[in-house]
């Protein structure tokens, strides 16, 4: 294609989409003569470009749309709804025209006299009635084609001095105009206009008319150009396949840095780091600047919805106004295309369903027009688009009849979801509440797949609504899709990534006996604050094998439309920007990938998809429960969370989560009596039930057990009931007189009772001691326990002390040693590892180099067990490592420890 | 990553380029294969596989080779030959199908080989499902078979094929 033409189209599409929005605004402003003398000339560019370009067709109908432009501009038609849709009509036609013309590189065939008539019906007539006799505006229709071939100014020449005036103050009122009160106060061209009026004001009068010409034509010529920099000599046109080009070369370059700053890592020769550090820099500004180039302001997106807005409300027969807000916010182009239709049906849906009639709305007391408003900011690293009207809101009730209708839930599972939740319905297939199927929306397949769209880039879409108040749809989209950022976590021994956008938050569940992961009929879920989380392990999604049980483990917490789910996964590492590359088509069927890229080490990683990993959980438990948007906040530290429940009178009571295996519920039918104890069929196994002092077992309906597992054994505490789990420090006021207390905490404001999960398990401790299975052979050594946590300090030294030896404890590493160092001397060593200022490898390396210490038993008891830490552990030269909760383990692991000492004697 | 040189053992291809077609051989198991040499873009040493859970069985897993990533095919599992004695001694022959890189891993790479056309032979009859879907004929060497194996049915297989 020619050049010319090529720019021609270009150019002549932004002024489409300028006039788009002008038309509306005349509409609104009838009077607005400035507003009427842009769109004038808008029109008259065009045809006069067309002439020159030798495009007959379009220039006639230009010339036509013109022609009525011109009457309403001499005042012989006033501007009407009907004048707009006539001279919409035109443009639509010059639309469909070009299209063709960037399509096939020649004007289509064909003839337009239809509309061509009409126009000049519509014109001659003074827009009163098609069939009505005018005077015959023969001069201008026959004066214009004459000037079409003239050169520009020549053709401006022709124009009467009033024309040129009224243009002139036309232009510099535009920016006054655009900065007012009006809806479309922030248009995308609002900030460079100032700049522009410059010139124009620097137009003495004694300037020949050409010079003010050109300076208009030029200041118009920029308002036309879309968002771009101040001056129109300023910017260039550069192909976008120029640009995708230069952003992947970049995405490489980045990659193969990333790959150099791993391995320089591991190397001692400084000389390269230097220069590395800065091709780093380089790279990393290169990259931002590439990524400023694909950059465009979301006003392009939004430009086209005046003009949907006029046509809904004529289509509908209702009063809308439209309000935009933050058109400046800038994203990846590449987004802004597909953001673009969502966005549109959000906007129809939002004039078709959301806003009443003006007779409806009068009758619920509130302003005739409604309004629908568009706004965009940044948070984050994303973009929030939200998209609000102040219409009738969602009905709750005729939705839910829907869901049941539909059967994409019971009734009974309708009454445990909260409002927020059910709204979110609207987003599946198949769902649309619409009393009747109009030609804008209704049709049921519009929020369905506005959500998978806006999924498929990586965003996210949900809906907040009161009823007769209006509806508020909130979408978060990344900024760009080539560079993202994501989580590498480990599952099943294997690395993946995972989105950020997805991830809402972290929660360590650590340790081997799934704290807070209850199961309900094989499905596992998260008691997460105030919901309850469907969990799934990554591994089991996978396929791959899982991973040692006392390995640590998280769950992140997946926002995948509007349901939030549970991956379990092994370990965490970090996060990382990474450059997604598509998968191979061999894989492609696979929905849990979403693309694999290379890391900086070199290895390659698979990006899981969330989405088609949340269709897995669907698969394997039916109805997945929906969670809102309740979860916000950080990890928890699961050193310090506490179960709180209640239990007979007083204070809440709390037990450390870390030493609760699960929570389950018991029906009182299937307790037992077996002689003072009661009893439960539990895994196929008897579980003993206990209560605090105080508390009875309920003998009716159900109650809640907290279940501890020791020694492979379990034992349940009946509870009233589990209040929450919460987060607070360890700090025990050990005031507790009470054995089965161990003293009182302060948890979110309240005073809590901890309870001695040792007290409980003690009588079952003590008859397996009595039988034998525990013999205190240890009488009269010394041990030396290395503990930070006063809470397990006391839950451990009674123990090792019933067991014989003789205990001294060290608060930490440092005044272990310095024990060590000045005086004692023991024959067993328990420390625990994580420790702040030594851990306990550093400890237990240092205790091995004296000589005193280099066979004495030294088992390590730690909330985690793993093959890292066995590996540290052995270095370090520990005889064995155990788990914290695990007591009866930590004795047999002194005693063998001891024993084998004696053999070696 | 050491590229195994490719020697051209049947004298000069230019000569009778017309008849002759050319094939990297390599061992997969007991069995010698060829493949077009024009498909292959290089020979490397083995290297670790990132594996690809849910994909199918023959996928061994994807790998960075020279900054692009490969997915590797196991040439033992789609020929149904059980697995490789010693994952590392095994080698990659990268081979480009439709603008993609695959590793094919096979046991050992061997020389190129010119063939003439004419002395291509169906594949017999008694073959399993497995030969048969990648194969397009036999040559009888010295001693030896050389079975040729297209590139593009052992790929689109696995396109077509579900996840295992």
């Amino acid at each position: 294609m020619d050049d010319l033409i090529g720019e021609f189209i270009t150019e002549t599409s932004e002024s489409l989409a300028v006039l788009d929005l002008e038309l509306v605004k005349l509409e609104q402003n009838p009077n607005d003569q400035a507003i009427l003398g842009n769109i004038f000339r808008l029109v008259h560019t065009i045809k006069g470009t067309c002439g020159f370009l030798g495009l007959p067709r379009l220039e006639s109908v230009a010339h036509a749309g013109e022609n009525v432009l011109g009457k309403i501009r001499d005042g012989e038609i006033t501007v009407s709804g009907e004048t707009i849709t006539i001279v919409l009509e035109a443009l639509d036609r010059i639309r469909g025209l070009i299209d063709y013309l960037s399509a096939n590189g020649r004007e289509a065939d064909g003839e337009d006299s239809d509309l061509i008539a009409r126009l000049n019906v519509f014109a001659q007539s003074g827009g009163v009635a098609p069939a009505a006799v005018a005077p015959a505006p023969a001069a201008v229709v026959e004066e214009m084609p004459a000037e079409m071939f003239a050169p520009e100014e020549k053709k401006l020449g022709g124009m009467s001095q009033a024309e040129l005036d009224a243009l002139e103050a036309a232009f510099n009122s535009v920016s006054s105009t655009i900065e007012g009160g009006m809806d479309f106060s922030r248009a995308p061209d609002a900030d460079m206009l100032p700049a522009v009026t410059v010139p124009v004001a620097a137009a003495k009068p004694e300037l020949t008319e050409q010079v003010k010409e050109k300076a208009i034509k030029q200041g118009l010529d920029t308002a036309t150009t879309e968002g771009g920099s101040a001056m129109a000599n300023q910017s260039i046109r550069v192909n976008l396949d120029v640009l995708e080009n230069l952003m992947q070369m970049v995405s490489e370059l980045v990659l193969t840095r990333n790959q150099l700053l791993q391995v320089v890592r591991h190397r001692d020769d400084s000389e390269l780091k230097a220069p590395l550090q800065q091709l780093s820099q380089i790279t990393s500004e290169l990259q931002d600047s590439v990524m400023k180039t694909r950059m465009q302001p979301i006003g392009n997106a939004w430009s086209k919805f005046p003009r949907l807005i006029r046509d809904l409300s004529n289509e509908l027969s209702k009063k809308i106004d439209l309000k935009m807000l933050g058109e400046s916010t800038e994203l990846d182009r590449q987004l802004l295309e597909m953001i673009k239709d969502p966005l549109t049906h959000m906007v129809r849906n939002s004039c078709d369903h959301g806003l009443e009639t003006p007779a409806e709305r009068v009758a619920a007391g509130k302003p005739e027009t409604g309004t629908v408003s568009l706004s965009a900011f940044h948070e984050g690293g994303h973009i929030i688009i939200e998209i609000k009207d102040d219409g009738r809101g969602l009905n709750l009730d005729r939705i839910k009849q829907k869901i049941v209708e539909k059967g994409l839930a019971t009734g009974d599972e309708l009454a445990q979801l909260s409002d927020e939740q059910i709204m979110q319905f609207i987003f599946k297939a198949g769902f649309s509440t619409a009393e009747k199927v109009t030609s804008v929306s209704g049709r049921g397949v519009g929020m369905d797949v506005v959500r998978t769209n806006i999924e498929k880039i990586g965003g996210t879409v949900s809906l907040s609504s009161t009823m007769g108040k209006g509806s508020t749809f909130h979408i978060k989209i990344p900024l760009t899709l080539a560079i993202v950022s994501v989580l590498l976590i480990e599952a099943g021994g294997q690395q993946f990534a995972i989105p950020q956008i997805n991830v809402v938050e972290l929660v360590g569940v650590g340790g081997n006996s799934e704290y807070k992961v209850e199961t309900i009929s094989n499905a596992s879920v998260l008691r997460l604050r105030d919901t309850l989380l469907p969990l799934m392990r990554l591994s089991d999604v996978l396929g791959l094998p899982r991973s040692l049980e006392s390995a640590a483990e998280y769950v992140v917490v997946l926002r995948v439309g509007t349901s939030d789910v549970g991956l379990v996964i092994d370990k965490v590492y970090d996060t990382e920007e990474i450059v997604v590359k598509p998968v191979s088509r061999v894989i492609s069927d696979v929905d849990v990938y979403s693309g694999n890229t290379i890391l900086g080490d070199g290895n390659v990683i698979m990006i899981l998809d969330p989405v088609g990993i949340a269709k897995h959980f669907g698969e394997r438990e039916g109805t997945k429960a929906e969670a809102p948007a309740t979860a916000t906040g950080t990890a928890t530290d699961r050193n310090a969370s506490f179960l709180v429940f209640r239990a007979g009178e007083g204070a809440p009571k709390a037990v450390p989560l870390e030493l609760v295996s699960r929570l389950e519920v018991v029906d009182s039918k299937n307790v037992e009596s077996s002689g003072h104890d009661h009893v439960v069929q539990y895994r196929g196994d008897l579980m003993r039930l206990k209560t605090l002092p105080g508390c009875n077992l309920p003998t009716t309906g159900e109650f809640d057990v907290v279940v501890f597992t020791y020694d492979g054994r379990t034992i349940g505490l009946a509870v009233d009931e589990i209040v929450d789990i919460l987060v607070a420090p360890l700090a025990i006021k050990l005031a507790g007189n009470e054995e089965q207390y161990l003293g009182s905490s302060v948890i979110n404001g309240k005073t809590t009772d901890i309870v001695d999960v040792g007290y409980l398990l003690k009588d079952f401790v003590d008859s397996l001691v009595r039988a034998g299975e525990y013999t205190a052979t240890a009488s009269g050594l010394r041990l030396l326990l290395v503990e930070d946590s006063v809470f397990f300090l006391k839950l451990l030294k009674p123990f090792l002390e019933d067991a014989g030896f003789e205990v001294e404890d060290a608060a930490s590493a440092v005044t272990a040693l310095q024990l060590i160092e000045t005086e004692a001397r023991y024959d067993v060593i328990v420390t625990d590892i994580e420790m702040p200022e030594m851990d306990g490898f550093e400890f237990v390396s240092h205790l091995r180099l004296d000589p005193r210490y280099k066979h004495t038993p030294i088992v390590a008891f730690t909330s985690t067990v793993n093959e890292h830490f066995k590996e540290r552990a052995a270095k370090s030269g520990m005889s064995a490592m155990i788990l914290k909760t695990d007591r009866a383990a930590l004795i047999e692991a002194i005693q063998a420890q001891l024993e084998q000492m004696k053999e070696m004697a | 990553m050491t590229g195994t040189s490719l020697v051209v053992k049947d004298g000069e291809p230019a000569a009778a380029a017309a008849a002759l077609a050319q094939y990297v051989t390599m061992h997969v198991g007991e069995a010698m294969i060829g493949i077009s040499v024009h498909s292959v873009q290089d020979v490397i040493r083995y290297q670790p596989i990132t594996h690809i859970p849910l994909t199918h069985d023959t996928i061994a897993g994807t790998l960075n080779v020279r900054g692009r990533i490969v997915t590797a095919i196991d040439m033992r599992k789609r020929l149904g030959m059980g697995t490789y004695p010693n994952l590392t001694t095994t080698m990659m022959v990268v081979v480009e199908y439709q603008h993609e890189l695959f590793a094919l891993m096979v046991d050992s790479v061997g020389d190129v080989l010119s063939l003439s056309g004419e002395d291509q032979e169906r594949l017999p009859a008694n073959m399993n499902d497995n030969w048969r879907g990648v194969s397009s004929g036999v040559y009888k060497l010295e001693g030896e078979l050389l079975v040729i194996v297209d590139v593009a049915s052992v790929i689109d297989h696995l396109v077509k094929g579900r996840a295992a």
